[in-house]
């Protein structure tokens, strides 16, 4: 065994001297400007025309998708829903980075992931309106996706959960010789829970491929920031973790894009993690359940409205050249009549079998739960009234 | 056979299962180079190496928060709580994680794979915090198994199965037969599955039920009833969810009475459980209220450790009570 030194590299002093907040500056990449501009010194990422148009259709349609279905849950066609406005950039110039065998493992505020990796608007109706076309067999609220076949982690609600659990993901990614990692999304309040702490130090002891991608906007549900925590961001934590980190501006979508692509080639080639605080803000509400102006200005909101990703990540394509004023409004047309159909049709398809409700909790139903399934269709035929929507399937 | 004391068995069987399956990875506090605080991983590392075999920090909820993620990731892990009594932190990850990991993405991803090892129970003067048996918490939770072995011969084979079984098993080890308890085990590869109690002694007047070092505790009162002419049947449980109720009904219709000793307090311990099924199964045939047998309903105690504990001279009176009801 080899001797240990644990203070190897600990320096010395000899006066009393306090460590404080600011000593560690850990500036913000910056490369487009709100107003669509390149900052004269900032180099721009290697990215071509088609993955470009790509991460901004999607940011569009994650947009388009987030309007509609805030109307649909007033309308009461849906229990709930989630918008992630304002984050776009965040959420889609990380994903852009990625490749298609990387693990998504995210909160609940990442549907622009999901649609760029192709999910369709179908595809998220079925979740919405858990019906027997939804892959997770519509068991959780909506907005809770997952589809093994896109490499997208089903969501849980519980926050911060999936953060140890990427380490692990990406410890068996390694171990099995996978060219790919897995991404773990959260928010800066999630990363007040222990298992965010946990997580981080995990993966970076035991060296796991991942990248670990905060969405810093500012507020978990009415909390702000600065009633979260009293260090400098989310970022100085990695550093105390021993994990290389990268803070972003957020609402740029192709910082966010060069972030994560230099920390996706750094997590792969030397097998360890990499913290990306992305600083953005939660213009939307944090769900349908709450309203913001109980706890936050118009002001305010204002100020980031002229922050948009999408306004300026168009101008620059304009400029490029890459894209011109009416292929958006083609674009946005199309969309909202494919998502508007997709949620028509999603809501008409009946949810799964009554006889599903005992699949899964085991690989296969043990004897107590057979009995207990036995006992509720039992139950269910004699008050048929009670239980339209499964009635039917039970017989009389 | 070779006598193998319970570490030794534990110890072979994920020898067994290392070797057979290199997706198997073993972890925990201290599990590493060391071996375990107890020596259940002892060799691991050295047989199969740092990356199969290895400490984590020391932090429950990360440990089963990283294991759910390697299990959903198609790996096989095995992962150690040190001592059953610090699982607390991890409970969030167990409950709303690693048991609902396969019902809530419509059977797309489960943590099926996993099993998590951890010594529990008392009578190794641990105090309030190296004694307690937390068996109960979770049996409530649909989507995990619970398991605790007996003695060496079944944890061997129990842990083989939990491994092999594509569901996650939470295999509770009762530390205070790690070396206490020596029985003969085959090296050869056995596994037993999960979910079957098993009628270890077969009786007429009652039924005795018990789980993991209780055993041992329950047959010491059926040879010191049987002086007294009284046949007992005695059932190791094995399995805490799914338990085997059947096989525990089929014999309290044969005796008439049931008996249940466990080491965790008696209130919404997992005797509750049973005896509200098992009155429900066989309230005809009863000769006596099914009776429990169990810890106080306290903190585990250090000094009056002996006094806490449900053994047999209790279970002894316990028993002659029901006879002559």
């Amino acid at each position: 065994m080899n001797d240990r030194n644990h203070l190897g590299n600990v320096s010395m002093t000899h006066e009393v001297r306090i460590i404080e907040n600011g000593l560690l500056d850990i500036p913000m990449l910056a490369i487009l400007d709100a107003d669509g501009t390149v900052y004269p010194q900032a180099k721009e990422p290697e990215i071509d025309q088609q993955l470009a148009v790509k991460m901004y259709h999607t940011m569009l349609y994650t947009r388009m998708l987030d309007e509609r279905m805030v109307a649909a849950q007033r309308q009461g066609r849906i229990s709930f829903y989630l918008a992630s406005t304002g984050e776009e950039a965040a959420v889609v110039g990380s994903a852009a980075a990625l490749s298609a065998d990387d693990m998504i493992m995210s909160q609940y505020r990442e549907q622009g992931a999901l649609a760029f990796r192709g999910y369709t608007s179908a595809q998220f109706m079925n979740q919405m309106f858990s019906n027997r076309l939804d892959p997770n067999k519509g068991r959780q609220m909506p907005i809770h996706y997952g589809d093994k076949a896109l490499n997208f982690m089903t969501i849980s609600s519980p926050l911060g959960t999936q953060i140890p659990q990427a380490a692990g993901y990406a410890y068996g990614q390694k171990l099995a010789g996978n060219d790919a990692l897995t991404i773990c999304y959260f928010g800066e309040g999630a990363a007040s829970e222990g298992d965010f702490h946990a997580g981080l130090n995990m993966a970076a002891v035991l060296n796991c491929p991942v990248i670990f991608f905060c969405r810093n906007n500012g507020y978990a549900i009415s909390t702000p920031a600065e009633e979260q925590f009293a260090g400098y961001g989310i970022a100085s934590r990695g550093i105390g973790y021993g994990v290389r980190t990268i803070r972003v501006d957020g609402n740029d979508p192709l910082a966010v894009f060069s972030a994560t692509v230099k920390a996706h080639e750094l997590a792969l080639s030397a097998s360890q993690p990499v913290l990306i605080e992305a600083m953005t803000y939660r213009l939307a509400a944090h769900s349908t359940s709450d309203d913001p102006s109980g706890y936050r200005s118009k002001k305010e909101e204002e100020k980031w409205r002229l922050k948009d990703p999408i306004e300026r990540f168009k101008v620059w394509l304009l400029n490029k050249g890459w894209l011109k004023e009416e292929d958006t409004e083609q674009y946005l047309k199309e969309v909202r009549s494919d998502i508007l159909d997709a949620l028509k049709t999603a809501e008409k398809v009946p949810v799964n079998p009554i006889s599903d409700i005992v699949e899964d909790v085991y690989s296969e139903v043990p004897w107590h739960l057979k009995a207990q399934r036995e006992a509720l269709l039992e139950h269910i035929k004699r008050y048929p009234d009670k239980y339209p929507k499964t009635s039917g399937e039970v017989g009389k | 056979m070779a006598k193998l004391n319970l570490l030794q068995a534990i110890n072979q069987a994920l020898i067994t299962a290392m070797t057979e399956d290199e997706k198997v990875v073993v972890f925990g506090e201290d599990v590493g180079h060391f071996g375990g605080v107890f020596r259940a991983t002892s060799h691991l590392q050295e047989k199969f190496g740092k990356a199969r075999c290895f400490n984590t920090p020391l932090t429950e909820q990360g440990i089963i928060g990283f294991a759910n993620g390697l299990a959903a990731q198609g790996s096989v892990p095995v992962a150690e709580i040190q001592f059953g009594d610090y699982i607390f932190p991890a409970f969030d990850q167990i409950v709303n994680e690693t048991a609902k990991f396969r019902y809530r993405s419509g059977g797309q991803f489960s943590c099926g794979s996993l099993t998590i090892r951890t010594p529990y129970g008392g009578g190794i003067a641990g105090g309030h915090y190296h004694s307690q048996s937390p068996e109960a918490f979770f049996s409530h939770i649909p989507g995990l198994k619970v398991v605790v072995p007996r003695d060496p011969y079944q944890a061997k084979g129990l842990l083989l199965g939990a491994i092999r079984d594509d569901n996650p098993v939470l295999f509770m080890e009762p530390k205070r037969l790690y070396r206490a308890s020596v029985c003969e085990v085959p090296e050869d590869d056995y596994s037993i599955g999960l979910g079957k109690a098993e009628v270890i002694q077969e009786g007429t007047d009652i039924t005795l039920l018990a789980w993991g070092a209780q055993v041992e505790i329950i047959q010491k009162a059926a040879a010191m009833a049987l002086e007294d002419g009284v046949s007992c049947e005695i059932i190791d449980l094995r399995s805490i969810l799914p338990w085997d109720a059947q096989t525990v009904a089929e014999s309290v219709m044969k005796t008439g009475r049931l008996l249940i000793n466990h080491e965790a307090p008696v209130t919404s311990g997992f005797g509750s459980e049973i005896a509200a099924h098992i009155q429900e199964q066989c309230f005809l045939y009863l000769e006596a209220p099914i009776t429990r047998v169990c810890g106080l309903d306290t903190p585990y105690p250090l000094a009056h450790e002996k006094e806490y504990m449900p053994d047999e001279y209790k279970t002894y009176e316990a028993l002659k009570r029901m006879l002559n009801y």
